[in-house]
């Protein structure tokens, strides 16, 4: 049985959180009433004319030179011209021959394997607006997206020699991740697809191991999440493959990805094929870069995730799959690396922010920045437990407190009377106490039950409340029990 | 006096207004009665405004009375091609598919002429969108040539002409595509003057083709001329194409000054259909000028027989992404035929548009689709870029470029329109400027029939300045200006 290789293309697309429009001073929100953010421009009334926005070109060129893009010293815009009513102008300004950025790549590391996916481009357009479509076969259009700068980052397939492309819906997914960490870094976009602010459309195809010819492909659009990126490429592939062993031709269309059902079907087609008459933009100058520009906005870019997170392992010890969790968001990296400045357990630190850190900020719902716990703070936890005043047991409620009340370790410590006790005398009482009340278990341990170690250990901390040395309490329960 | 205050030039009025003689409201009353008693003959406008140029001159003498600073064109009345913006003012485009349409800001030459102290009398006439050469193709009504009313005015800003003409405004400003301020003005005997492209922002100009279109002034004489330019002139943020240079005072050249002038008459400019009057008209003007100290010489621009061609591709086509716009979602008509979008769309622009306006949106689209676009709009762009090269290589050799605005003299209403090459044949003189981008202007420079010929002086891209004090010389040293129908 023919074995069939899938080949994925991605096409995604990314709103700028730029305060303005692409062509326009219109502010770019979200929300609100219809229509309340717009003007001549960006509503394409007669007379009105587009105006770069410089910041945008801006964001997308470090997200270009991110990518590893070659910068087009000269690049023009374009129109494409097709009418829909979301589209003020009918025609979308946008690029086509000459875009801002080529010939870059991103890279992946799936099963433990590093794969630098080719970009054949990145470039700039401006979004539509926004149809609704209520009863009476009537429609509404809000124009408050229209004119919102768009990033549209695309795949070369087949990829040059040296790079590679997606072939997994695994690699589909983690592109998409890797890319939305580098533009949350770079502070270009939120790249929230359940917000809209980060749009992809895979095309896929199939074809049998080994061929060169690519199969035909289909796209995917309504894709709202990772996952569903996930789950709609892989419900594609195996589509497809089940289309071509029964004998018949997969149909070059595009297919709307229904997450309730968890599946693809084939979308209301669209009419004839559109043609858009690309030609340049008159109304726009070309954008022009010299060498000192592009070198200045590359000297600019902040560390990125990949090579922050390898900088962690490197300097800071800690394993791969821990660096890749810390260098999240750029808050948390940097909330770690100030934690390892103030302490110096770079592993100690990994595994409270990792852990209990985490956890606490997801189930309180807040942010990082409005959290109580700083550097220092924990810093002066973990100085606790290494010199033994308290326990992990302990630790687990001091951290809590601290990050309700911001309160230091060490006052906590005290008025909550949560100081391990190291007398030896005292734990001993406790053992003997714990060792004199369960004949029953000592007999069992003393029979062979080694496990039972595990319970009496607890019986001891419980009576302790919770604060004796467990290590001096090992030693006691050994000595006694054997 | 006060009577015939609409027969004088925009520097004397505002002469008499500097030195309290007249006031803004008497300026005002005289041009709104000038236009109820002729205008229902010559049809230059579309919409008229005399309560707000009223109010508008109030505003001015109110301010004068103060003793506030008083602004150039201050009470000098005005007429605005009606495919520029004014913001609660009805603007047409002469279209059917603008129906009722009232833009919600204004065209930024309009708010500068404002703060100027120009009075807006009202909207004028044009060929719909601006395409066509003798205003016949308006959707609402033709207007009439002042010097014959059963004359076409020229087009397409023919009632922008006709209005400065039949002293129905102190003076106008038009748009110019391929000829559309300087060839109505020749036809109406006044002065046109069409910018360097970027000297003159764009913005609230209802866009026909976007690498050629330039506001410009309409005027009855050079000195007007630059009054206006010294308004509309200069970088406006929210035109990108506008050009970030020193804008000069026009008026310093006005002078009657002509000695060691270099100029060409390019030959490719009087080829055949040329009207033997109108060169006669052109060669003794161009005499004239040397009689006063310039010189002049024959000279070849080979690639200006491809401007006609070039510009009925690159126009239409721009104009075919320009006008895709009109589809009654948001404004203007929408027809009440159809239930679906894409019938909505195409009903509306069915309905909407008129037959020229059809013509060249269908011409662009073709010549941008696939498979045509390198064979056309792609080559019309390198071809554009030659003749560009011909005007710099001409301007190496010559300060001007002297030529005829149009091959003929105004035709009759209804002569041409069953022959759509011929009427776009009258541009042939006019187009290459635009395609280059070069400033040019047309003046009066004699009669044929009774009717006015057009002499159509072009400079360096930049170089206004030149043109116009060559205008200047040779209206100094005439009396063509002074001429005036009889309405």
């Amino acid at each position: 049985m023919i074995e069939f290789e899938p080949v994925i293309g991605m096409e995604v697309h990314v709103e700028l959180q730029t305060k303005s429009k692409m062509f326009c001073g219109c502010e770019v929100g979200f929300g609100g009433d219809p229509n309340i953010r717009c003007c001549p421009v960006c509503l394409g009334l007669p007379g009105s004319l587009p105006v770069v926005n410089e910041t945008a070109i801006e964001y997308m060129t470090k997200a270009a030179l991110a990518l590893n893009c070659t910068i087009n010293k000269q690049s023009i815009f374009h129109r494409k011209n097709y009418y829909y009513p979301d589209l003020p102008k009918n025609y979308q300004v946008s690029q086509y021959d000459i875009p801002l950025g080529v010939d870059g790549w991103l890279e992946i590391t799936t099963n433990g394997q590093v794969k630098k996916i080719a970009i054949r481009r990145v470039h700039m357009e401006e979004d539509t607006g926004k149809l609704l479509h209520v009863e009476g076969n009537r429609s509404h259009v809000d124009y408050n997206r229209s004119g919102v700068p768009l990033m549209e980052i695309v795949t070369m397939n087949p990829p040059p020699p040296g790079l590679h492309q997606i072939e997994s819906a695994d690699e589909a997914r983690e592109y998409l991740q890797r890319l939305r960490a580098i533009l949350v870094y770079l502070g270009v976009s939120d790249c929230k697809m359940e917000e809209g602010s980060m749009r992809c459309e895979p095309n896929i195809s199939i074809r049998p191991k080994g061929q060169e010819k690519f199969g035909t492909k289909t796209e995917i659009k309504n894709l709202n999440s990772f996952r569903a990126v996930y789950l709609g490429v892989e419900y594609e592939l195996k589509r497809q493959e089940k289309v071509i062993r029964a004998g018949d031709k997969v149909i070059q269309e595009t297919r709307r990805w229904d997450d309730a059902n968890g599946l693809t079907a084939k979308m209301r087609s669209k009419e004839v094929e559109q043609e858009y008459r690309y030609f340049p933009e008159p109304d726009l100058m070309p954008m022009r870069f010299t060498e000192e520009h592009i070198e200045t906005l590359r000297a600019s870019l902040p560390e990125l995730p990949i090579a922050k997170a390898a900088r962690f392992v490197s300097d800071f010890g800690i394993p791969q799959s821990d660096a890749e969790v810390l260098v999240d968001s750029p808050e948390l990296a940097n909330f770690y690396e100030d934690c390892v400045k103030c302490s110096s357990d770079a592993k100690a630190v990994s595994n409270w922010i990792m852990g209990e850190f985490l956890r606490l900020i997801n189930s309180a719902g807040i942010t990082l920045n409005e959290n109580k716990i700083t550097p220092e703070l924990l810093a002066g936890m973990l100085k606790l437990i290494d010199n033994g005043t308290i326990n992990r047991n302990m630790a687990k409620i001091v951290f809590e407190d601290m990050f309700s009340t911001g309160r230091d370790a060490d006052k906590i410590v005290d008025e909550r009377g949560l100081r391990q006790v190291n007398d030896e005398s005292a734990i001993e009482e406790a053992v003997n106490k714990i060792i004199a009340t369960s004949p029953g278990e000592v007999e069992r341990f003393r029979g062979g039950e080694e496990k039972l170690m595990g319970w009496f250990v607890g019986q001891v901390m419980r009576e302790s409340k919770g604060k004796a040395n467990p290590a001096t309490v090992n030693k006691l329960l050994k000595d006694k029990l054997s | 006096m006060p009577d015939e205050l609409y027969r004088l030039t925009a520097h004397e009025i505002a002469d008499l207004i500097h030195c309290r003689k007249v006031s803004a409201l008497e300026v005002a009353r005289s041009f709104n009665t000038r236009i109820s008693d002729v205008d229902p003959k010559v049809r230059s406008y579309i919409t008229l405004t005399p309560e707000l140029a009223e109010q508008q001159a109030i505003a001015i003498d109110e301010a004068i009375e103060r003793g506030d600073e008083i602004p150039t064109l201050a009470g000098i009345p005005w007429a605005i091609k009606d495919n520029m913006n004014t913001r609660g003012i009805m603007t047409t485009c002469a279209s059917k598919i603008l129906d009722g349409y009232k833009p919600v800001y204004n065209a930024t030459v309009v708010d500068r002429l404002a703060k100027d102290g120009a009075l807006t009398l009202g909207k004028a006439n044009l060929d719909e969108f601006a395409m066509g050469s003798s205003t016949e193709n308006s959707g609402l009504f033709v207007t009439h040539n002042p010097w014959d009313l059963d004359k076409v005015p020229g087009g397409s800003s023919g009632g922008s002409a006709a209005a400065v003409s039949a002293d129905e405004c102190a003076f106008s400003l038009g748009s110019d595509t391929g000829g559309s301020i300087r060839q109505p003005a020749s036809f109406c005997g006044v002065v046109g003057l069409k910018p360097t492209y970027g000297r003159v922002s764009r913005y609230g100009l209802i866009a026909f083709a976007s690498s050629l279109d330039q506001i410009g002034p309409l005027t009855k004489d050079v000195e007007d001329c630059a009054l206006v330019m010294n308004s509309i002139c200069g970088k406006d943020q929210m035109d990108s194409t506008s050009l970030d240079i020193p804008r000069p005072d026009f008026t310093k050249s006005l002078r009657n000054d002509v000695k060691g002038l270099k100029i060409g008459v390019p030959k490719e400019f009087f080829a055949q259909g040329t009207d033997p009057d109108v060169e006669k008209s052109v060669m003794d003007a161009i005499e004239l000028l040397k009689s006063l100290g310039a010189d002049w010489k024959e000279t070849s621009m080979p690639n200006v027989e491809y401007g006609l061609p070039v510009y009925y591709i690159i126009a239409p086509a721009e104009c075919s992404s320009n006008l895709a716009r009109y589809d009654g979602v948001r404004y203007g008509l929408r027809s009440t035929k159809s239930t679906d979008t894409i019938a909505m769309f195409q009903h509306t622009r069915e309905e909407g548009f008129g037959p020229e306006v059809k013509q060249r949106i269908m011409i662009g689209t073709y010549t941008l689709s696939a498979g045509y676009y390198d064979a056309y709009y792609l080559k019309a762009q390198k071809v554009r870029t030659m003749l560009r090269r011909d005007f710099e290589k001409a301007f190496e050799e010559f300060d001007v470029l002297i030529t005829p605005t149009s091959p003929t003299v105004s035709f009759g209403i209804g002569e041409k329109t069953h022959d759509p090459m011929a009427m776009k044949l009258a541009d042939v003189c006019t187009i290459p400027a635009n395609l280059a981008g070069i400033p040019a202007i047309s003046i009066p420079c004699g009669f044929k029939d009774g009717m006015p010929i057009g002499l159509q002086i072009m400079g360096k891209s930049l170089d206004e300045e030149t043109m116009l004090r060559v205008a200047y010389t040779f209206e100094q040293n005439t009396q063509f200006h002074k001429a005036r129908p009889n309405l």
